[in-house]
């Protein structure tokens, strides 16, 4: 009965990412109030840009891309402070750092949650906020697609600095600092894009950029932030 | 009792907020042994607790488990390790079968009717499905303490594990781990309560610097 194992954990990879995404969306299920929170947020800031600003239908053709991307960017920030806040905060953490698995499933499974609970309503409204600020169809379309490579980039970015201020008392407004120059490339080629759609350039290289940032974030960050949780947890 | 030492702790060092909790703390923990840490209050008992599971690495010296580096051999070492903190890691908008399910999930196999089982061993039969937020301090407690009845760890690290539990719960506790270090377990635990399970708890002292 207790034999010490050599083989590592008897439970599979997928086994424990799929476990730990299936955990996470219960709970952000079970709280559903703080799941509409960013969403809120994200269409107020844009439907008070034509209200504060100018209603003018080419002053919002000109900036509704880059209006509905900044807003997005900064729903996200907001709900970055959850990521492990409260798993923190009731030992849960501490069970998953000393999980066999690597650290990095877990971070990635809930990475994962992370993106389908904000970023995916996100860019499922932004057609409609892309609507209300006079984009064309062409516009929408490629605004969705940027949003599409882009907010997976800002979830799996954003973790790490979650990971590295999750031990602190207030880490709220740490996080908004370390990660935004790293926000700052993804908010422009995703703007960039949509500008690129407008003046008929090709946007196929802008789009393959947005593709390899997602997909360097995709493979480095739940590296890091698996590390920063380490670290986090030492203390 | 094997030769080779389960724990093996060498000149481990540790200072907190400029003050030294303890300095060249040595000591070998074999299979089969029940070993309390003992101090005041704030002698780092807790933290000694979190070293000594891989949790924190705020320190100096080298610890090995089953003759390898415990910071070398991460994954190994946590397969074979069970802790309990001072937090119990119990999710509150959860019911206890999920949280059973999801600390399991990433560990060993263990079906439906085993988790049932570990939770009605722990007297919370028929709280299976009540979130945890509407248990009480003691029954979060023992969502945390039915990981017990479904480890097969040889290693048990558990601080304060007696926390708001009552006398019945402690006593079932006491005879659990007495079973346990029948059978050649291992565990090392921080608490307050006068621990009745017969002879065989070594004791190790922080605070003098003294180990018995």
């Amino acid at each position: 009965m207790t034999v010490i194992k050599k083989s590592g954990p008897d439970a599979g990879m997928i086994a424990t990412l799929i476990a730990v995404l299936k955990r996470d969306l219960t709970i952000a299920y079970r709280r559903k109030q703080d799941l509409a929170n960013p969403l809120v947020f994200f269409i107020i800031a844009v439907s008070l840009f034509p209200l504060g600003v100018s209603p003018d239908k080419s002053f919002l053709q000109e900036a509704g891309a880059g209006v509905v991307w900044v807003a997005a960017l900064l729903a996200t920030l907001l709900s970055l402070d959850g990521l492990f806040k409260s798993d923190f905060d009731d030992g849960s953490l501490e069970q998953y750092v000393l999980c066999p698995q690597p650290l990095f499933l877990v971070v990635l499974g809930k990475v994962i949650a992370h993106w389908l609970v904000t970023g995916l309503p996100l860019l499922l409204l932004s057609p409609v906020l892309g609507v209300m600020m006079f984009l064309s169809g062409e516009q929408i379309k490629v605004l969705f697609v940027t949003l599409l490579l882009g907010t997976p980039v800002l979830s799996l970015l954003g973790a790490i600095g979650a990971a590295l201020t999750v031990g602190l008392r207030s880490g709220g407004v740490l996080i908004s600092l370390l990660i935004l120059p790293l926000y700052i490339p993804v908010l422009i080629f995703g703007t960039g894009t949509v500008n690129a759609a407008v003046s008929g350039v090709s946007t196929l290289g802008f789009l393959s950029i947005l593709g390899a940032m997602l997909a360097l974030a995709l493979a480095l960050s739940p590296i890091a932030t698996a590390a920063a949780l380490r670290i986090s947890m030492s203390n | 009792m094997n030769d080779k030492p389960l724990i093996e702790a060498k000149s481990l060092f540790c200072e907190r907020d400029d003050r030294v909790l303890f300095e060249s703390l040595s000591f070998d923990i074999h299979a089969g042994e029940m070993v309390q840490i003992e101090g005041p209050n704030g002698s780092g008992k807790t933290t000694l607790l979190r070293i000594l599971s891989g949790l924190s690495e705020a320190y100096e010296g080298e610890i090995y488990f089953n003759g390898e580096d415990i910071a070398s051999a991460r994954a190994e070492y946590f397969s074979n390790l069970l802790y309990l903190g001072h937090k119990p890691g119990v999710k509150a908008v959860l019911t206890p079968v999920e949280n059973l399910v999801s600390y399991t999930a990433c560990r060993v196999n263990r079906s439906g009717a085993e988790i049932e089982a570990a939770l009605a061993k722990v007297g919370l039969n028929g709280y299976e499905d009540v979130p945890c937020h509407s248990l009480s301090a003691g029954q979060h407690r023992r969502v945390a303490l039915a990981r017990l009845y479904l480890s097969d760890a040889p290693l048990w690290i558990l601080d304060e594990a007696f926390t708001a539990i009552d006398k019945a719960g402690v006593k079932t506790l006491e005879q659990l781990m007495a079973q346990r270090v029948a059978e050649g377990g291992t565990i090392i635990l921080t608490t307050h309560h006068e621990l009745s399970v017969g002879g065989g708890l070594r004791k190790i002292t922080l605070g003098t610097g003294a180990i018995a």
